[in-house]
């Protein structure tokens, strides 16, 4: 699979004679896109983001000064000061300790989602794209029915039949947004399948399932990465959501929605406890918004061109 | 035209019946228990045994299921709320004025000011402007809808003191007599400026909270799409021909452009509904939000399940009305 995304990650890594190693085809489209992203202001904001992101969250304990969990009810409500640098909550705990562990936390939660809903849209949307007839007509109208649901709310009805808590969330999340990533990945293959490699291998007498993972799948890996990277700042928004009406997290978990819900009840005398939970839940999904967006427009020629100001900057 | 109204009257009708589908299953198939579900948290073994007998939860699925569509379609039957015993669809319409007063509110600010400023954004496509807005909206999708609704509520309660920090009304102020539920236009009706200044003040920050959250999406869309159509050539002719810019910008530009940004907006009532029950939750707003968030901490099932069939058919209705539109705003579609 010489897929786009792939090869950029191995440009990263790998040095001249890992370079000359691979074919050329494999690492010129890579590259080009690489020096695309780093000429885009969106993306150096998202990439820089996400890589301390994603730092935080691999090196949560070594970085977190007091235990997340440590209850000490003699240091109640310290504003932020050098001991404490984003205070400390109602049960003394240091605020800034669980905002470096939620970190963990929403990035899981968000791959989950993501992992959940994609596998599910994905093999959906290939064998409603790749069977057609009445698989296609029946898959396609239950996501219309699904798409029809505004997803914060069959998510809400899902976790509450299923009872409260961050599992049954992500599942409820992912069960509401499947339909999405069959749309996406149905079209690609209806796109694909007509194209003349997938044709010439079939000529050459490729099966089906051939065909599917060395043809078409690997085209249809840039834009369903777009869309995943697009989408992780919204699970992470909408598991956050649930969490603040009471549905995801359950106490100690340091979850960032469920610490700004349950720190709103300080907020005029202590408003550090909910408010700095609240900032790391912004930056996140701001990090995956700016890379979503610059990927999107990076990946579609028709929009590169357009309004080029952030890429000329 | 009218072919593809019944065309697509037939798949909402379609989609509707698919919703029941779905909330049934939701409601009857996941629980473990769905008698103790509906029968709620307190609720002893007699209790749920009794609940299972009267919704007929002893029945077959299908038998079930009949029964659960025709309740809502022959009498509106929602189910009943255990916290306060009464029907849910009561207790919608006690608690609908409220959030519609509101979500109403929102939209009037944001849709215009998204239009307007996404207009000239576009129009100015210069290298600042373009990056500023984008990194507003960027900014305005991110943070979480109730972030935004603490910070307003320090700076402007805490701080500035200027606004109320929640409620509908002031303690002191007597509520006009209702005719809509909606407390502006009652006040307004009533001629009672007392009370439409302090319903007004109450509901500012509630507002602006939702109304920010909303402009990000609408001007980020409508700067896009009206540069699509900028460099087009009719708009170019039209210039040529010796229209002035802004007669241009109206007759031409915006009405191209419109069409994707009316979708924009249609679809953005999903998020929307989901912002109103946050909102509502911290500016102790007495709506549907709050009522809804009041059963889920009070594991009272039926008023959920209610609020998201109501509340999806009301999505659905809306974005059904959203591509009729289009045929208002281009005559050529013919399906």
């Amino acid at each position: 699979m010489s897929a786009v995304p792939r090869s950029e990650s191995e440009t990263l890594r790998g040095g001249p004679a890992a370079r000359r190693a691979r074919p050329r085809a494999a690492s010129a489209p890579g590259r080009l896109l690489w020096r695309r992203l780093t000429a885009n202001v969106g993306a150096i904001i998202g990439l820089v983001l996400l890589a301390a992101i994603l730092l935080i969250a691999l090196l949560a304990p070594l970085l977190t000064p007091y235990s997340p969990y440590a209850i000490t009810v003699q240091q109640q409500f310290r504003p932020p000061s050098s001991q404490h640098l984003m205070g400390t909550d109602d049960l003394g705990r240091d605020v800034g300790s669980r905002v470096i562990a939620g970190t963990r936390i929403s990035l899981m939660v968000a791959s989950l989602v993501l992992l959940l809903a994609g596998g599910i849209g994905v093999v959906l949307g290939i064998v409603s794209g790749y069977r057609g007839g009445v698989v296609d007509e029946a898959i396609m109208r239950a996501s219309d029915i699904f798409l029809a649901f505004p997803s914060f709310l069959l998510a809400m009805a899902i976790v509450a039949a299923l009872g409260p808590g961050l599992t049954n969330a992500v599942l409820a999340i992912g069960l509401a947004w499947w339909p999405r990533y069959a749309r996406l990945m149905r079209g690609q293959v209806l796109r694909l399948r007509q194209v003349l490699y997938a044709e010439s291998a079939r000529a050459l007498g490729a099966g089906d399932a051939r065909i599917l993972v060395r043809h078409i799948l690997p085209n249809c890996l840039a834009p369903l990465i777009v869309q995943l990277t697009m989408d992780a700042g919204g699970a992470i928004l909408i598991t956050a959501s649930l969490s603040f009406v009471g549905l995801g997290a359950r106490p100690p978990m340091p979850e960032w929605g469920f610490m700004t819900a349950l720190g709103r009840q300080f907020l005029l005398t202590a408003w550090w406890v909910p408010i700095f939970p609240g900032l790391a839940i912004s930056l996140t999904v701001a990090a995956f918004m700016f890379m979503g967006d610059a990927l999107r427009d990076l990946m579609d020629p028709a929009l590169r061109n357009v309004g080029g100001g952030w890429s000329a900057a | 035209m009218t072919r593809y109204v019944v065309r697509r009257l037939v798949s909402l009708v379609f989609v509707l019946w698919g919703m029941t589908l779905v909330t049934f299953a939701v409601s009857h198939v996941i629980p473990a228990d769905p008698a103790a579900a509906a029968a709620g948290f307190n609720a002893g073994a007699e209790q749920i045994a009794q609940y299972r007998r009267e919704l007929g939860l002893d029945r077959p699925l299908y038998e079930q299921y009949v029964r659960y569509v025709g309740g809502i379609v022959l009498h509106g039957d929602l189910g009943r709320s255990v916290l306060d015993d009464r029907p849910v669809v009561q207790d919608m319409l006690t608690f609908l004025p409220a959030s519609v007063e509101l979500a109403a509110a929102a939209f009037l600010l944001s849709v215009p000011l998204g239009i307007v400023f996404g207009t000239f954004t576009a129009v100015r496509a210069g290298r600042l402007s373009d990056a500023l807005t984008r990194a507003f909206a960027i900014f305005g999708v991110s943070i979480p809808v109730f972030i935004l609704a603490l910070l307003l509520q320090l700076v402007f309660y805490r701080d500035l003191r200027w606004l109320p920090a929640g409620g509908r009304l002031g303690v002191d102020v007597a509520p006009p007599h209702p005719v809509t539920g909606l407390l502006l236009v009652d006040s307004l009706l009533a001629a009672d400026w007392n009370a439409f200044a302090s319903a007004l003040r109450h509901i500012a920050l509630p507002a602006i909270t939702l109304a920010i959250a909303n402009l990000a999406v609408i001007t980020r869309m409508t700067r896009s799409s009206i540069l699509e159509v900028l460099w087009t050539d009719y708009v170019r002719t039209a210039r040529a021909k010796g229209l002035s810019a802004l007669r241009v910008l109206r007759t031409h530009v915006l009405k191209n452009a419109m069409p994707p940004v009316i979708t924009v907006i249609g679809l953005q009532v999903a998020a929307l509904i989901a912002y109103v029950f946050l909102v509502e939750v911290i500016f102790s707003w007495p709506g549907i939000g709050s009522y809804a968030v009041r059963a889920i901490l009070g594991l009272d099932f039926e008023p959920i399940m209610g609020i998201t069939l109501l509340f999806s058919a009301l999505y659905l209705l809306v974005n059904f009305l959203v591509d009729l539109t289009y045929l208002v705003f281009d005559p050529r579609i013919e399906y």
